[in-house]
């Protein structure tokens, strides 16, 4: 809407809304800023905002411990093997029910929806039983597909609203061209819907990384990836500020951008096509 | 509307997806029901036995219950409560032209992306702790008395950081929601003499209730299964003052051990899942016709 | 060659039958032309041919041979669709190559004829851009270059202009008309427009609810159509139908008279009063409502100086009169 607004009331606008938005950001900013404090400073009584002796100490302090990078190692390794995983199952099966509808895809939609109702804690026993039963208590495997069938429904649905997108006629004009299925889905639907797998891709690492009850549930020492990696640290109160935000800030860091760059996949995803 | 044989394949390549999300839904689920009418606690091996509802008697007389049922509700309301209304502000200011709109937008939906472990702790030890917290340095510099957030209010502590972390989630889907307004209705409406005011309650309102129905009832989903943000701060105590069902029955099955008790009480937070389930489902399904 | 016969032809979706036993040859080298209301199973009957969809029952065959069962890819047509669905990723040198990449064709021999087709087509300059940054006319020359280059035993086309402005249009029209007679392929072409009917067609199919009302070449069917249904569909403006006590007259249910057989008569059996007057320069179309009969369309050659309110007397052209019976059938004579 090409309209001119007045520049007192942009001001005013700009203004607050800045300062809500630093408002909101300030639990993170302070994270990030406590990062670069020594321990000492960390827990001043009169925090100091930016006047400090900057250091990165806790950055190398933190990175020496070899625990960290191998719970930063098992994040990456479940949330990256499990949404690959997830795609790799799903890409067909929106494939169907985009282009092949039959009567009972809707159903079958929403009845994969029904299983992302399902509350975790609903389960808990039973999956930490056979977890722990076939061995996989503890381990990337076992986490990888717990979240692999989390995550599922989410990704099927993006995936489908995203190739509903892509007229049919394509694929029958490939069809009338002599391509047969496979072809079909490698040279034409699948560079077509590079940009929704990427975003669908996006959004369920996010989720993945972030996940945190059956994270925290299956896991111990060996395979636990950050969340659960950064919940063990509630323990030691006061002393540990300063390496507690180094660890924050790079736990939360590649999330961060990465999020920023798939804002409106997310709403997308986490309303299933119902706000768009 | 294709051929016979585009559909075989297709029935092959949703096989995979629907069966196993068919045996990730039935198997545990089974599971659960199966283990919630038996005596069955790992500290005791061998002892297994069928109780009937037993462990639903039980869980339902567990002086902890009624506490962890209020604890959800409370929770869940009152993060519903901040979130919707801050949302519906928020999505309206970020609606007005601004410079450098883009920026404040990345700042207000960066909480969402902060995983829940952290933002406990950041808020528990860097915010709210009562020594060496900001907000207890705050206090002391007003000269006041820091407040102990996590002894005194534990669980407005935990809605106040798990508002925080949902505030960017309502505000996008609002704020999404309001960029698909119909811009030719508010400038005829405007043609009609309506004024700003008028032009909110009538037009901009109803057009976001729908999109705030969709907030409230996935948030609802989400918030059911709160866990590492209790598990951090508080261990959903003191006593059970941020105990929610959730917990409880994590604290249950996990901790004593009493799988029959636990599966018991999974199966009461399943059931109060659907109820809203099933309304999200409707409202998802109506949308899928259009 | 590309000669396609369909025979008892039926296609129902879920109970509701959509095409309803279509007996056509259409014969090589044709361009046959299907037309039709919206809903009347044109499209569908394409798709048939095409393989998109699965006959309920019937036979189809191309070159002779039964194709019913053979899948899109194998029965040797090409086909362009309404939208044209290029492939948005592909250059159009690559949209153009993709069938003959599919069928594993040799790189030169690809270039080779891309590089022709593109010729035939004015395509050479674009060959290197995506279809998003050609103009609607250049997509449509797209998707032809891509139906061409398989040098398939018959194309089809499924409304192929509807989404392209009418200028374009008429001159899209005839470099397919052109195209047609350079290769003297079968051509098979689904539109509701009855003006490209007329214009296109060695023969028309007039489909109406999933039957044909009439077969024939485009004056067959202006000057003798078989029923009220095929009269009213073929001819601008519409024929006027009249029933009543008139039509009783010539001994019938129903008559028709098409607006450019009825001329202004003072002395006319016919009386009425101008209701509307559209004013073209080439045409004058009068709405006349006539005492007794109703409203009847007049196209007057020329500038007419009538208007609104204007008594004028109108007579139908001798031996240009359709008659129907009850049933709305022809009848002779």
């Amino acid at each position: 809407m090409a309209r001119n607004v007045s520049t007192g009331r942009k001001a005013a606008v700009t203004a607050l809304a800045w300062g809500v938005g630093l408002v909101i950001f300030f639990p993170i900013l302070w994270t990030v800023l406590t990062s670069f404090k020594t321990e000492g400073e960390a827990i001043n009584a009169h925090p100091s905002f930016l006047f400090f002796d900057w250091t990165l100490e806790n950055y190398h302090t933190v990175n020496e411990r070899s625990d960290y990078l191998a719970h930063f190692w098992n994040s990456v390794v479940i949330a990256l093997g499990s949404t690959l995983i997830g795609l790799l199952i799903a890409i067909p099966a929106a494939w169907s029910m985009a282009f092949v509808p039959g009567k009972r895809t809707k159903d079958l939609l929403m009845w994969m929806l029904s299983t992302k109702m399902m509350p975790a804690v609903g389960v808990l026993v039973p999956i930490y039983l056979l977890a722990r039963d076939t061995g996989l208590l503890d381990s990337k495997t076992g986490l990888v597909i717990v979240l692999t069938l989390v995550n599922l429904p989410i990704i099927v649905w993006m995936l489908y609203t995203y190739f509903k997108e892509i007229p049919g006629e394509i694929l029958e004009a490939a069809r009338m061209d002599g391509a047969s299925l496979g072809s079909e889905i490698l040279y034409v639907l699948t560079p077509m819907a590079v940009p929704g797998i990427a975003s669908t891709l996006l959004l369920n690492v996010i989720l993945a990384w972030n996940e945190s009850f059956w994270t925290l549930n299956l896991t111990a020492a060996n395979s636990a990836p950050l969340t659960a990696f950064i919940a063990s640290y509630s323990s030691p109160e006061g002393l540990f500020y300063a390496k507690l935000s180094a660890a924050s800030t790079m736990a939360i860091a590649p999330i961060l951008i990465l999020g920023w760059f798939s804002q409106k996949q997310l709403v997308r995803g986490l309303t299933f096509g119902a706000v768009k | 509307m294709a051929t016979q044989a585009s559909q075989t394949a297709s029935r092959l390549m949703l096989s995979p997806a629907v069966l196993l999300l068919f045996l990730w839904m039935i198997v545990p689920l089974g599971m659960t029901i199966y283990f919630s009418f038996l005596r069955f606690n790992l500290l005791m091996p061998g002892t297994e036995a069928f109780t009937g509802f037993e462990n639903y008697v039980y869980f339902f007389t567990d002086p902890a219950f009624w506490p962890a049922l209020a604890n959800t509700l409370t929770l869940v309301l009152g993060v519903l409560f901040i979130t919707v209304i801050g949302g519906v502000a928020l999505a309206v200011l970020l609606d007005q032209p601004m410079w450098g709109q883009g920026i404040v937008r990345v700042l207000v939906i960066a909480p969402f992306f902060v995983m829940p472990s952290v933002s406990a702790l950041v808020w528990k030890n860097m915010l709210m702790n009562p020594v060496n917290g900001l907000f207890a340095a705050f206090a002391r510099g007003l000269g006041l008395e820091p407040f102990d957030f996590f002894a005194d209010a534990p669980l407005a502590s935990i809605i106040v950081i798990v508002a925080w972390q949902w505030l960017p989630f309502a505000t996008l889907i609002l704020l999404t929601a309001m960029q698909s307004l119909d811009r030719e209705q508010m400038e005829a409406a405007e043609m009609d003499g309506a004024g700003p005011f008028w032009r909110f309650l009538h037009l901009t309102v109803p057009h976001l209730t729908r999109a705030t129905t969709v907030v409230v009832l996935i948030q609802t989903i989400f918030l059911l299964s709160v866990f590492a943000e209790i598990l951090v701060t508080t261990n959903g105590g003191p006593g059970t003052a941020s105990t929610t069902l959730t917990f409880l029955v994590y604290m249950q099955s996990m901790l004593q051990f009493d799988v029959g008790l636990g599966s018991a009480g999974g199966i009461v937070a399943v059931i109060l899942a659907n109820i809203v389930a099933i309304f999200l489902m409707r409202m998802i399904g109506k949308n899928l016709e259009a | 060659m590309g000669e396609i016969v369909l025979s008892e032809v039926k296609k129902s979706f879920g109970g509701v039958s959509i095409i309803q036993g279509i007996d056509l040859t259409i014969d090589d080298g044709e361009f046959a032309v299907f037309v039709g209301p919206s809903g009347c199973g044109k499209s569908t009957l394409l798709r048939l041919i095409a393989g998109l969809e699965d006959t309920s029952s019937g036979t189809i065959s191309i070159d002779g041979h039964d194709a019913t069962r053979l899948p899109p890819a194998r029965r040797g047509l090409a086909m362009v669709f309404q939208s044209y669905a290029l492939y948005p990723h592909m250059s159009v040198r690559k949209n153009i190559a993709f069938p003959l990449r599919m069928a594993g064709m040799p790189q030169d021999e690809q270039a080779r004829k891309v590089e022709a087709a593109a010729k035939v087509l004015n395509l050479t300059p674009y060959l290197d851009r995506r279809p998003g940054q050609l103009s609607g006319g250049q997509r449509q020359r797209v998707a032809i270059g891509r139906a061409i280059v398989r040098e398939p035993s018959a194309f089809l086309f499924d409304e192929p202009l509807s989404n392209l402005d009418a200028a374009l249009r008429v001159s899209m029209r005839q470099e397919i008309s052109e195209l047609h007679r350079s290769l003297k392929t079968t051509m098979v072409y689904v539109t509701h427009d009855q003006v490209e009917a007329m214009t296109m067609a060695d023969k028309i199919v007039v489909l109406n609810a999933g039957r044909i009302e009439q077969v024939g070449s485009p004056l067959e069917l202006y000057k003798s159509p078989a029923n009220l249904f095929v009269a009213g569909f073929i001819g601008s403006p519409k024929m006027n139908f009249i029933a009543g006590a008139e039509a009783a007259k010539h001994g019938v249910h129903t008559i028709g008279v098409r607006p450019e057989h009825i001329v202004l008569a003072a002395d006319g059996p016919w009386k009425g009063v101008v209701g509307l007057a559209e004013h073209l320069g080439s045409d004058t179309f009068l709405k006349v409502q006539v005492d007794g009969i109703g409203p009847l369309t007049v196209r007057a050659g020329g500038e007419v100086g009538l208007n609104y309110g204007d008594t004028v007397g109108l007579a139908p052209q001798a031996g240009k009169l359709h008659r129907f019976d009850e049933g709305g059938r022809a009848v002779a004579g």
